[in-house]
């Protein structure tokens, strides 16, 4: 008979094991949804947000190295990408307002899309952000994997232009409820719109939790900014570029 | 069930191949989304299977944000270096883009004198 194993030695193989780091993520986040209910649904308790604290608090003190976890937690990155498919079953419910409302929205959208790469190197550049963080943060408000895409292109890194998406989602999420009351903006499409603009697929993961029409207009500026900011960051770069 | 999942995977794979084919600077996901949508315009409607697939999924789509947002901890240093601009231009950038787009837009639907409703 085996002697039995030491829990060092079972801490051994459950660290290298996908299994932990799985049922460690949706741990976090079903513990963060519990969270965020109890809070009484206030967006200042993001899920997304709760969640990563936890896991990188779990992280440091057990010093396991990110890519050990990702091994795991890749099986829950991999939906992603079909999650963002599943983005058109919404938005074809909103056909009716898509045919009403095309002018309006590609005007936002060209409006809207300058004013988040502007800002963003504006406000970075005012306060002395490097050459390197400036380029990384252009495209931040465009969903993750654009982002990193136009961050290479124009002299950024890709993972930090990563973490400026995160910011940016995470902060837009939390704060879209609030803003959009202060400006009295109450159409769900208009405030869904607003929301993809400005934080993605983590806003968007927000509005559809709000509203089902906010949802599927988040999930609409989400697409139509992610093609955008790949079009418009590098043409704007090339003209401040003359100046 | 099963035949959702895999709508939404071919409608993927089909993005993922497209983007590769004419080297487009935009994830397969997003031009799969794009041809989901033209082909539910096409059958005019949505499967009942699918519709109920798609809401499982986006109902914890913010589930799917955690791995890659976990990798914020590669870059405390960087970060922690230069935490000012970059978390400024990060959360007041967000304000200022959700602001001016809200406001187009419904400026926009005023003077079309169209209804969002």
């Amino acid at each position: 008979m085996t002697p039995p194993a030491k829990l060092s030695e079972i801490w051994v193989f459950l660290a290298q094991s996908p299994l932990l780091w799985l049922s460690l993520t949706l741990l976090a986040y079903l513990g963060a949804l519990w969270l965020h209910r109890r809070s009484g649904a206030n967006p200042a308790v993001n899920p997304v947000l709760v969640s990563v604290i936890v896991i990188v608090g779990v992280l440091l003190v057990t010093r396991t190295p990110y890519d050990t976890y990702f091994e795991g937690a890749k099986f829950v990155h991999f939906l992603i990408g079909p999650a963002t498919v599943a983005l058109a079953v919404p938005l074809y419910g909103q056909l009716g307002r898509l045919r009403r409302l095309w002018l309006p929205i590609g005007v936002a959208l060209l409006v809207g899309s300058v004013a988040a790469i502007v800002s963003a190197i504006g406000i970075a550049w005012a306060l002395g952000g490097s050459h390197e963080l400036l380029m990384s943060l252009a495209p931040k408000s465009a969903t993750m994997p654009i982002a990193m895409g136009v961050a290479e292109k124009i002299g950024g890194l890709p993972s930090l232009a990563a973490v400026a998406a995160a910011v940016a989602g995470i902060s837009g999420a939390i704060m879209a409820t609030g803003l959009l009351n202060l400006l009295r903006i109450r159409e769900p499409a208009v405030r869904g719109f607003a929301v993809g603009m400005a934080a993605h697929g983590i806003g968007t993961a927000r509005a559809i939790q709000v509203n089902e029409t906010a949802g599927a207009f988040s999930a609409l500026a989400l697409g139509l900014n992610g093609i955008a900011t790949a079009l418009l960051v590098p043409l704007l770069i090339r003209l401040a570029a003359f100046f | 069930m099963l035949y959702a999942i895999t709508a939404l995977f071919l409608c993927q794979l089909a993005g993922e191949l497209l983007v590769q084919w004419l080297g487009l600077p935009i994830p397969g996901p997003l031009i799969g989304m794009l041809l989901l949508f033209v082909v539910l315009l096409v059958r005019g409607g949505v499967p009942e299977a699918l519709s109920e697939t798609s809401g499982h999924l986006l109902r914890n789509l913010m589930l799917l944000f955690i791995p890659a947002v976990t990798g914020v901890m590669l870059h405390f240093e960087r970060v922690g270096r230069e935490w000012l601009p970059f978390l400024a231009a990060g959360i007041v950038g967000a304000a200022f883009t959700m602001a001016v787009t809200a406001l187009t837009l419904r400026w926009m639907i005023r003077i079309t004198g169209k209804d969002a409703e």
